[in-house]
């Protein structure tokens, strides 16, 4: 079984699948939706034996794959994952169902190409998560994007045009600064492995210089406060599923990126600069909140709240460095970046949830407007209980996986500083209000017109989507145990990588 | 045991998820009936708890159920901890739910009425509601036999939620889903404190465990935490103080109490549910709990002391100007909520906890009486419309009567033993702050025995005042509704004599520990001699005159002189408007909290997302590179000529640097 590539299956099973989708809507009167459905079941089933078969006692590399590619640049083919990558996989390959299952009836121009579209960049994220060499990294990292760009562009809503251009230099911008860095320390290192750039001795300045480029990079795509403009537009102009894909992966990337890169490669500047990253976390918190609570657009209210979520997620980070400043040692900065994996994990399943409620909505009524609703359980009482539950869990409630990440990085914050977790927690208040008032203006009240009267409930396949989402939210929620197993050990020696200065 | 204990929690869970999920297949007596059973379940192994605990003196249980997660090294776990005081409050809990379940069949009988036609919502609701206490009684219990703080606020959550949905449970009316929004809101302003109260613990102690936290406690009761640079704060007095703010959330303190009258909204079932057994009762049995903290900080004792003097002194003011029943009786529980914080403030936690129990009984039994009344006139609330329904409703006037009685603290109710104990206690106390809670508690019993009868004497005595259409079709209520009235008039009056071993005796002793310097009960105790001298006692004493004439005020102003309480109105207009507008403490959250929070949403948006970054920053910078690539174009215009010519000038500025400006030359 160890024999198995499982990573290049994840990587390039979807990938593969996506061009048949293509080469098969060559002929007439075929249906791309079983093909793809079966192939992001079957990529997400081999995805689950990187659970099964991973070893929780050690940090070091796994299901690793190495190849030549580029023999004269020392590029490698290099795969391998570890306990911070193997969730974000799982979560990819997860969501891909749900996307590809969400838009059965709903996508009536080119099925298939959207379809396809989606598989390819379920794996190129994966490629993304698995690459161990930089040039690897970067290919999947700029390929993803193609994908997300055509499916913003030709399936979005009427101001996709502004949208895609806006999220492609934005994003873009970021990244070629890391490709710079990349290219850096191949020349100081002579290879693009990334383990070896973690052991890589870096004086202050290009550290610092690195840790900007890098932020730059992966800033934009969490998004933390200021770069953060493009999501909200983005999702307003995606279809359903290209929303979907975007919170609950996309912006993981940016967190993988930190953990994978900034946080190991840069300790020293990461400690220079860790005010920064926690300045920009909890004006996400706060700043973020508050104009979550002010938006007319459910969705641009609930890419808000994304950003104000993933603000928890660069918190958790970077407390690593207070702690040790502090009281001398890395006690809670463990429990901060656990916190934020969680964190990025449950947005995964939560935003997810809560953009396809918003789907549900905007396929009956083709409105995204909360001022159109109003009553809409009266007319949908399934689903109605269901956007309450995952509203509950947008706001953290406790026994859904909302609250664990929340709940460790304001434990972790407190010990690093009482006015980091003061400003974090303000989060109990905002994140409720938001996502309830929505609820309210939304879901409950009186039937609001004679379009909400007309409404139907969901039908089996949506209530499949929403309540296996339901289902993991709840599971993670009273038995997080699993999920924090699996990265353990990984983020205990990411910790004790981070602690040592490279100077 | 360990398998009672899971039952007990359990029990009313499954009842929960059976009856809200499967409400077509059950039925409407399926569901009440597993939910009922499961509560009945409950109560009837509490029981067991209490004879194992209690009367065959077993020790405490304290073990997990199972780990919700370790983060390096600190052991998060759902488990139990089951000593006397979690004996008393999962059978208080678990009796008034079971009360509240059976009433409810009665009460909700044809909810179907309460809503629109067209609503799908409104299909099943009877079952549903009863998914929903089912699963109140499951996060109280949950809470207060928790082990440790994690599942402490799991449950504490857990209530804010389905109180939520139950006082929004008619959610197509604007007032119960503004109503809900505010309850859940409030109590996460709670919450926040109450969460990072959780988090110093975690820092000071390393460890979310009751019985290792309160075993360390005494030896940090010297460490200090800087909240602001160079004033350090006792750490105990920072944790307590958070953690109380929870409890200010969940049980009602000013001034985080305006969510509790709001909460009439929902069915009164419910108001009972919330207001005797479960939810309020959370903040009062948390702080007693923590009392191994709460003793080692004298200036958080003093907060919590005086927070619950204004409590009570001033919400009861408030419950002399409604003229809706059921507001009558939730002024009163913010009162008497007001009461137990006082007590515990007085590190008198067994009185406080003495009289969450007697409480719960009388107070769950007047709001079972008054939505007995409500369904008589045909969900009339306003008291002005009553009078009279003494002669139409023997058993909810006699078991009212009793409530009340009880309420007022009249002499061998149960009510009596519990608040005298407490007024006591806050005179023998040393605390800062003590001589002020003395006065608001005395002042309290007025207040008190006035609003009560001032309710009692429109609702059940004098002219009837309704419409003749509801006066022909006048009541008593079915036995469903009767029944748990009676059941709840009993321990109303006989749970005082409990006063002997709950307060006086040892029943607390080792679980809620008492520095002997705090110790108020104890000098109580001295001159205590059982609960027939204690009210020879009493009568030396101001609170039972006051109760009295409060009465008789009540007697006067609303049987004899109809007339002098719009006199007194119009008299005392400026008072009387600040009480109507319950001291504007909800036009001033409504402006400032959340007219402020969307202001400052809407300006953050327009001035810096939409201005600054966007307009600014990055269509600005889409604007400058379009600009300079306008500039910049002019250049390239294709003609020969300029090429060369530019050719010839950077050669020229080239040529130039190499001769005089570069370093070699």
């Amino acid at each position: 079984m160890t024999e198995m590539p499982i990573l290049s299956f994840v990587i390039w099973l979807p990938i593969v699948g996506g061009l048949l989708v293509l080469a098969d809507s060559q002929r007439e009167n075929s249906n791309p939706r079983p093909l793809a459905l079966a192939f992001a079941m079957v990529t997400f089933l081999v995805s689950l034996l990187l659970y099964s078969g991973f070893d929780t006692t050690t940090a070091e590399m796994q299901f690793q794959e190495k190849g030549s590619w580029i023999s004269a640049f020392n590029v490698y083919y290099h795969l391998g994952v570890d306990g911070i990558s193997v969730p974000l996989i799982i979560l990819t390959t997860f969501t891909t169902v749900l996307v590809v299952l969400a838009g059965w009836e709903v996508i009536k121009n080119k099925p298939a190409q959207y379809l396809a579209a989606f598989l390819i960049m379920e794996g190129l994220m994966n490629g993304v998560f698995a690459a161990l060499d930089a040039v690897l990294f970067y290919v999947f990292w700029e390929g993803m994007l193609i994908p997300m760009f055509l499916i913003i562009g030709i399936w979005g809503g009427p101001q996709r045009v502004y949208a895609t251009i806006k999220f492609f230099l934005y994003t873009f911008l970021g990244s070629v600064f890391m490709l710079v860095a990349l290219i850096y320390m191949y020349t100081q290192s002579g290879s693009f492995a990334i383990l070896d750039f973690h052991v890589l001795k870096l004086g202050l300045t290009e550290q610092i210089l690195i840790f900007l480029a890098f932020l730059l990079a992966f800033a934009v795509k969490v998004p933390m406060w200021p770069v953060h403009t493009w999501l909200p537009d983005a999702h307003v102009e995606a279809p359903t599923g290209g929303s979907v894909v975007l919170a609950a992966i996309m912006l993981k990337i940016g967190g993988y990126g930190f953990l994978r890169f900034s946080l190991p490669i840069t300790p020293d500047a990461s400690s220079h600069l860790d005010w920064l990253i926690i300045l920009m976390s909890l004006v996400a918190v706060v700043y973020i909140g508050f104009v979550a609570l002010v938006q007319q657009d459910m969705k641009k209210l609930i890419a808000y709240s994304s950003i104000a979520h993933m603000g928890f997620v660069t918190l958790g980070f970077f407390l690593v460095f207070t702690l040790m400043e502090n009281n001398g040692s890395t006690a809670g900065a463990q429990m901060g970046i656990e916190g934020g994996m969680v964190q990025m994990v449950s947005h995964g399943f939560i935003s997810a949830a809560l953009f396809l409620c918003v789907g549900v909505l905007y396929d009956r009524m083709h409105s995204r407007q909360i001022a159109d609703y109003g009553g809409v359980v009266n007319t949908m009482p399934v689903f109605g209980g269901l956007m309450v539950f995952f509203a509950m869990a947008n706001s953290g409630l406790p026994g859904t996986s909302g609250f664990v990440g929340e709940f460790l990085v304001v434990l972790a914050s407190f010990k690093a500083n009482v006015w980091f977790a003061f400003l974090a927690a303000t989060t109990l208040i905002l994140g409720a209000a938001y996502s309830l008032w929505l609820v309210k203006r939304v879901v409950f009240g009186d039937i609001g017109n004679h379009n909400v009267a007309k409404l139907q409930d969901i039908n089996n396949r949506e209530l499949v989507i929403l309540g296996s989402l339901a289902f993991v939210v709840l599971l993670f929620g009273i038995w997080p145990a699993p999920l924090v197993e699996v990265m353990q050990a990984s983020i205990e020696n990411l910790v004790a990588h981070v602690a040592i200065s490279k100077l | 045991m360990e398998n009672v204990y899971l039952t007990i929690v359990l029990a009313p869970l499954i009842g929960a998820i059976l009856a809200g999920l499967f409400p077509r297949q059950l039925g409407r007596s399926g569901a009440h009936w597993v939910a009922i059973l499961g509560v009945g379940t409950s109560f009837v192994l509490s029981l067991v708890v209490f004879k194992h605990i209690v009367i065959d003196g077993a020790p405490a249980f304290n073990g997990p159920v199972y780990t919700w997660m370790v983060s390096e090294g600190v052991n998060m776990q759902i488990g139990f901890l089951v000593d006397k005081l979690t004996t008393l409050m999962i059978m208080v809990v678990s009796f008034v739910s079971l009360m509240v379940h059976i009433y409810t069949i009665g009460y909700m009988a044809d909810d179907e009425e309460n809503w629109p036609k067209t609503s799908l919502a409104g299909r099943h609701s009877y079952q549903r509601f009863f998914a929903y206490i089912a699963l109140f009684t499951f996060s109280m219990l949950m809470l207060v036999m928790s082990n440790n703080f994690l599942q402490l606020f799991f449950g504490w959550e857990a209530v804010g939620l389905v109180s939520y949905l139950l006082i929004g449970f008619w959610s197509t009316r604007p007032t119960a889903i503004f109503a809900n929004l505010k309850a859940f809101l409030v109590n996460r302003v709670g919450d926040f404190g109450f969460l990072l109260g959780i988090a110093a613990i975690l820092m000071v102690f390393g460890t979310l465990d009751y019985a290792e936290v309160f075993a360390l406690a005494p030896s940090k009761a010297s460490e200090t935490i800087e909240i602001f640079d160079g004033t350090p704060w006792w750490a105990m007095s920072v944790i307590c103080i958070l953690l109380f703010i929870g409890a200010m959330g969940k049980s009602a303190q000013v001034p985080l109490h305006v969510w509790l009258p709001d909460s009439m909204e929902g069915p009164t079932p419910i108001s009972a549910l919330i207001h005797a057994a479960t939810m309020v009762t959370a903040g009062i049995f948390m702080v007693a709990r923590m009392s191994p903290l709460f003793e080692l900080s004298e200036t958080a004792l003093s907060f919590v002391m005086v927070i619950g003097a204004i409590t009570a002194l001033f919400m009861g003011f408030l419950g002399l100007v409604q003229n809706d029943i059921k507001r009558v009786v939730a002024y009163s529980t913010l009162s008497q909520l007001g009461y137990m914080t006082v007590a515990l403030g007085a590190s008198a936690y067994a009185a406080g906890i003495f009289h969450l129990m007697t409480h719960a009984f009388f107070k769950a039994l007047l709001f079972l009486a008054a939505g007995s009344v409500i369904i008589a006139m045909h969900h009339d609330q306003d008291m002005r419309n009553m009078g009279g329904l003494r002669k139409y409703m023997p058993i909810t006037w006699i078991t009212a009567l009793i409530g009340s009685l009880a309420l007022i603290g009249t002499p061998f109710f149960s009510g009596f033993y519990s608040k005298d104990t407490i007024i006591e206690a806050v005179r023998h106390s040393h605390l800062a702050g003590s001589g002020f809670a003395y006065v608001a508690v005395l002042l309290g019993v007025f207040v008190t025995a006035l609003y009560s009868f001032r309710m009692y004497f429109m609702v059940f005595h004098g002219k009837p005042r309704m419409d003749e259409h509801t006066r022909s079709h006048l009541r008593e209520s079915p036995w469903v509704v009767t029944v748990p009235l009676i059941l709840l008039a009993i321990p109303s009056v006989f749970s005082g004599y409990l006063i002997d071993p709950v307060v006086f005796g040892n029943y607390f002793e080792g679980v809620i520990p008492v520095l002997p310097r705090h110790d108020v009960l104890a000098e109580i105790a001295a001159h205590y001699h059982g609960p027939v001298s204690f009210v020879v006692h009493a009568l030396a004493g101001p609170a039972v005159y006051l109760a009295a004439a409060g009465v008789a005020v009540a007697w006067y102003v609303y049987m004899v002189n109809p007339g002098i309480a719009d006199q007194a109105a119009k008299r005392f207009a400026p008072v009387y408007k600040l009480l109507t507008n319950k001291y504007y403490a909800d036009d001033f959250n409504q402006k400032v909290f959340a007219g402020g929070a969307r202001g400052t949403g809407w300006t953050l948006w327009k001035l810096g997302d939409v201005l600054l970054i966007d307009g600014l920053l990055v269509n600005g910078s889409a604007r400058l590179v379009g600009w300079v690539s306008s500039v910049v174009r002019r250049i390239q215009t294709g003609y020969l000529y300029t090429y060369a010519f530019g050719m010839i000038i950077g050669l020229l500025l080239l040529l130039s640097w190499f001769l005089w400006l570069s370093p070699a030359g």
